[in-house]
C-alpha cells in the first residue's frame, strides 16, 4: 500500500514538473504533427488505400512519440543527482518505475489525443465511428509502449549515446504489440467491430501488457541498485 | 584445459560438418522438385535450432547471473548471443539464397521469415547496449535484463505473426509432421550436431577472451586507482 502511495506520489510529481515546463510533451507533440505531415508526402494514396494504412501510419507516428516521452522518464532525474536520492528513498524500486510508467502513459496519452484529430483532419478519416473500442486499443498499446519504454529508459539512463541506445533496444520488442495494434486499429477505422479476428489482436495486446509489466517490476530491483 | 576442449571440439566439428556436406553433396538425390538447392536446409533449418538452443542457454545464464551475481554467467550469455545472432544470420541468409532460386524473390513478410528477424534485430540490441555501458557490474546486470527482455519477446512476435491476415509463403513444418524422407534425417541429424559443436567451440573461445578482457579492465582499474 505504501509502495503505491510512493508511486502515486511519482506519477503525480512527474506529471506536475511536465506539465509546468512541457519540455517533452511538445517537442513529442509537435513531432507527431511533423511526421504526420511528412507521410502525406511520402504517400499519393486514395481513399481505399488510405484506410488500408491509416493503423499502421497511426501507430507508427505514436510509437516515435513515445520514445521520445520515456527517454525523458529518468533522464529527467539526472540533474542535481535526483536519481540517486530516489533510489534511497524508503520507496521500493518497483513503486519508482510504476509511477515513471503510469507518468509516462498519460504523457504519452495526450500526445496522442493531440493528433489524432489531426490525423482524422489531414488524411480523412473517420476516427469517431467506432471510437469506444478504438479509445481501449489504444489504452492498451499506449501502456506496453510505456511500460517497456520506461524499463529500457532506466536500463540506458546512464549509458553513453542513451538517445540512440533507446530506440535500437525499444522497438525490436514493440513489434509484436505494433502488429497488434496496427491490426486492430486499421480495421477498427475501417468501420469493423471489435469482434472475430481482432480478438486474437487483442488478446495479444493483453498478454503483452501483463508479461511486461510483470517482468519489469520484477526486474527493475536489479537495474536501480546499479 | 580449456585450449585444449576448444581445439578437440573445433577440429570435432569440422570433422562431423566435412563428413556431413560429404553426404550431403555426394550421396545423397536431387530432390524431386527443387533440383540441387534443397541441400541448404541441412544448413538452414540446423543454424536456426542451434539458435534456439544458445538462445535457451542465454536466458539461463542471464538470470543465473543476477542471482549468483557471478560474472562467469555473464561472460556465457554474451558468448551465447554472439554464437546464436551469428546462427539466426546464417539462417536468414542460407534462406535468402533458397527463396530467390525457389520464389524468385530474396525476401518475403512470411511468418517464419518474420519472427527470425525479429529475433536477429532483438538481440542485435543486446550486442549494440553491452559496449556503451562502461562500468563492469552494470554492463552485466543491464544486459542480463536486456537479454531476458529479449527472450520473452519470442513467444509474442511467434503470435504477432500467427495473426489473421499474415500472409505465408514459408514451406510447412516437414519436421513436426515427419514428412521428412528416411534418407534425409540423419544427415539433417548431424548437421545439427556440426553446427552445435561449431557453436560449442567459438562459445568458449568468447568464454576465455571475455574472462580475460575483464581481468584486463580490473588491472587497468587498479592502476588507476593507485
Amino acid at each position: 500500500m505504501q509502495g503505491l502511495r510512493s508511486a502515486f506520489a511519482i506519477a503525480k510529481k512527474d506529471l506536475q514538473t511536465e506539465l509546468r515546463t512541457k519540455e517533452s510533451i511538445n517537442a513529442a507533440a509537435s513531432f507527431a504533427l511533423v511526421i504526420l505531415v511528412l507521410f502525406s508526402f511520402a504517400f499519393d494514396l486514395g481513399r481505399e488505400e488510405l484506410y488500408a494504412i491509416s493503423g499502421g501510419l497511426l501507430w507508427l507516428v505514436y510509437s516515435f512519440a513515445g520514445a521520445l516521452i520515456v527517454n525523458r522518464g529518468f533522464a529527467r532525474e539526472l540533474p542535481n543527482d535526483c536519481l540517486e536520492v530516489l533510489m534511497s528513498s524508503p520507496a521500493p524500486a518497483w513503486s519508482i518505475f510504476l509511477g515513471k510508467s503510469v507518468a509516462a502513459f498519460f504523457l504519452l496519452l495526450i500526445v496522442e489525443l493531440i493528433s489524432l484529430p489531426v490525423f482524422g483532419l489531414f488524411y480523412n478519416i473517420r476516427w469517431l465511428q467506432n471510437f469506444g473500442s478504438l479509445a481501449m486499443v489504444i489504452l492498451l498499446a499506449t501502456w506496453g509502449i510505456t511500460v517497456v519504454g520506461t524499463s529500457f529508459s532506466a536500463v540506458t539512463v546512464n549509458v553513453r549515446l542513451r538517445e540512440l541506445m533507446l530506440p535500437v533496444l525499444l522497438y525490436p520488442i514493440l513489434i509484436p504489440l505494433l502488429i497488434g495494434a496496427m491490426g486492430t486499429t486499421t480495421a477498427l477505422l475501417g468501420g469493423e467491430s471489435l469482434g472475430g479476428d481482432n480478438i486474437a489482436s487483442l488478446r495479444l495486446l493483453i498478454g503483452f501488457d501483463a508479461i511486461y509489466t510483470a517482468l519489469a517490476l520484477y526486474l527493475i530491483d536489479f537495474v536501480l541498485i546499479v | 584445459m580449456r585450449e585444449k576442449a576448444v581445439y578437440v571440439l573445433g577440429l570435432l566439428a569440422a570433422f562431423v560438418m566435412i563428413f556431413n556436406l560429404n553426404t550431403v553433396f555426394n550421396k545423397l538425390p536431387d530432390e524431386a522438385m527443387q533440383g540441387a538447392v534443397y541441400r541448404i536446409i541441412f544448413i538452414h533449418v540446423p543454424a536456426a535450432i542451434d539458435a534456439d538452443i544458445f538462445f535457451t542457454v542465454s536466458l539461463l545464464t542471464a538470470v543465473l547471473f543476477l542471482v549468483t551475481r557471478k560474472f562467469i554467467w555473464d561472460s556465457v550469455t554474451v558468448s551465447c548471443i554472439e554464437v546464436g545472432t551469428m546462427l539466426v544470420f546464417l539462417n536468414l541468409v542460407t534462406g535468402s539464397i533458397w527463396g530467390r532460386n525457389q520464389w524468385g524473390i530474396w525476401w518475403a513478410w512470411d511468418l517464419r521469415m518474420t519472427s527470425q528477424l525479429m529475433c536477429f534485430l532483438l538481440y542485435l540490441g543486446y550486442l549494440l547496449v553491452r559496449p556503451a555501458i562502461a562500468e563492469p557490474t552494470q554492463k552485466a546486470t543491464l544486459s542480463a535484463i536486456v537479454a531476458i527482455f529479449a527472450y520473452a519477446d519470442i513467444p509474442l512476435v511467434l503470435m504477432a505473426i500467427r495473426l489473421p491476415n499474415v500472409r505465408t509463403q514459408h514451406p510447412g513444418p516437414v519436421l513436426e509432421t515427419g514428412n521428412l524422407a528416411p534418407a534425409f534425417r540423419a544427415p539433417f541429424g548431424i548437421g545439427i550436431l556440426a553446427l552445435l559443436l561449431m557453436g560449442t567451440a567459438l562459445v568458449l573461445v568468447r568464454l576465455h577472451q571475455e574472462t580475460t578482457r575483464r581481468e584486463i579492465d580490473s588491472l587497468r582499474r587498479e592502476l588507476h586507482a593507485a
